[in-house]
């Protein structure tokens, strides 16, 4: 069993999760294929596009690949550093934005 | 930045990058058994388009990734004898092109006097120009002047288009003077659509990653230079970094070889075989003695076959279509799009 719940060599093995169901794993990859083509948007804003949503579920696979992909596509640190504030502050933002809740319920329980 | 033979390093000497190459600990495959198995048999030349002649190790800039160890340390350079040896080559074959490399091959003395001779002989010259050579030194000022008078096609090189990642590559102000260079060859109509005059741009990754689409990589260099800097140049040319000299040494010393060695073995791609560039060309050293391509020369692997190993015995015939000598380092040339001199190769 392994200590850690993270090992980098564990991203090698992503394609292996057919061997426990092979038509939905497939389905996956070839829709993930499919989403990462040049279309409506270039391959390099999709990749500074995941870089950012990466940080935003926490995921440190997702980092580590769309942080050597964003380099791949030519993408400068400070542009991938802007993507990642982006998601920071839709995170932050979607925490904030809750305040107007809790200020309307303020205003709801005490006296004007 | 230090050159690796100026610090007598390790890797000063080719057996030992040969000898980490090809460690038979290694789980990595042998090239030679990847192209078997992909029903490729052997690497073979298909013709000989291109002499890339390397005039010397000697460069005004020492580069973190340089795969020739050349810096402003290293004196060996051809000796005319050796230059007129290969002008003799050019005679005995229709070359089409005669492609200068280093080190800053403008350095060698007998730089313009060669390209002259090799232009008189009806042959295409291009010059791999590092940029800074042009404001290093006023005798080197009217390089642009000279390169536009001879219609060499200027190949230069450009790590980013950023100053910091160009820096970090190629030292401090580097990317400024290359702003300043490529401003100049702008000047006299490199990169000016109909001018005739062709500057193409070489991007080689700052570090352990693979180069992203060539045409997606141009248009972010055309974009920026263009907006930033006001600067035009044809085409971008992405090149894979080879584990070689002062690239091998940095991807020991950063922990990025194995996964460096896994990117370039899992990216290999059959159909970037059919157009790697020592297919067609044959490389020339500094002391007169050929190769495959310049990265075998680097590594001074010899060619197969018992071929003639010296431009002064050159005989076509016996290397149109020579078995080339092949190691692991070649999955660099054959990751995702390919990779040679002239970028993407698919």
């Amino acid at each position: 069993m392994e200590k850690t719940y993270y090992d980098p060599k564990d991203l090698k093995k992503f394609g292996q999760i057919t061997e426990f169901q092979k038509e939905l794993g497939e389905k996956f990859f070839s829709y993930y294929t499919d989403v990462f083509r040049e279309g409506a948007l270039t391959a390099r804003e999709k990749a500074l596009i995941a870089l950012a949503v990466s940080h935003t579920v926490q995921c440190p696979y997702c980092i580590d690949a769309y942080t050597a992909d964003t380099l791949e596509k030519g993408c400068s640190e400070a542009q991938m550093m802007e993507a990642v504030h982006v998601a920071a502050a839709i995170r932050s933002g979607a925490s904030l934005v809750h305040g107007v809740q809790m200020m309307n319920k303020v205003k709801e329980l005490t006296h004007g | 930045m230090k050159t690796l033979a100026s610090t007598h390093h390790a890797f000063s000497a080719a057996q030992r990058q040969v000898d980490l190459l090809e460690d038979p600990a290694n789980d990595a495959p042998h090239f030679a058994d990847r192209l078997r198995d992909a029903g490729l048999g052997t690497l073979t030349a298909t013709g000989l388009d291109t002499l890339q002649v390397n005039l010397g190790k000697m460069c005004n800039q020492t580069c973190v990734h340089c795969h020739v160890d050349a810096g402003p340390d290293r004196k060996e350079r051809m000796s005319h004898a050796i230059m007129e040896d290969c002008l003799l080559a050019l005679d005995r074959h229709p070359f089409k092109t005669v492609d200068m490399t280093g080190g800053a091959p403008e350095m060698h003395p007998d730089f313009r006097w060669f390209v002259e001779q090799c232009k008189a002989k009806g042959v295409h010259v291009m010059v791999r120009c590092n940029l800074t050579i042009i404001l290093a030194n006023k005798k080197y000022h009217d390089l642009p002047e000279f390169f536009r008078t001879h219609a060499v096609e200027v190949v230069c090189s450009l790590p980013f288009y950023t100053a910091d990642r160009t820096d970090r590559q190629r030292g401090e102000g580097v990317f400024e003077s290359s702003i300043k260079a490529l401003r100049m060859l702008n000047a006299v109509g490199y990169g000016e659509e109909g001018s005739g005059l062709v500057l193409n741009m070489v991007y080689n990754p700052a570090g352990a990653f693979l180069p992203g689409s060539q045409a997606g990589l141009e248009t972010q260099f055309k974009q920026v230079l263009l907006r930033d800097h006001g600067i035009h140049f044809n085409k971008l040319f992405a090149i894979t970094n080879l584990p070689i000299s002062r690239f091998l040494d940095y991807l020991m010393k950063s922990g990025n070889y194995e996964g460096y060695m896994e990117k370039l073995v899992s990216a290999f791609n059959p159909v970037a075989v059919e157009g790697v560039m020592c297919r067609t060309m044959l490389s020339v050293s500094y002391d007169g003695r050929i190769y495959d391509c310049d990265f075998n020369q680097m590594l001074e692997l010899p060619l197969s076959n018992g071929s003639p190993g010296h431009i002064g015995d050159f005989a076509p015939a016996a290397l149109l279509d020579r078995v080339i000598t092949v190691g692991r380092h070649c999955f660099g040339c054959t990751a995702g799009a390919g990779s040679s001199c002239g970028g993407a190769v698919v």
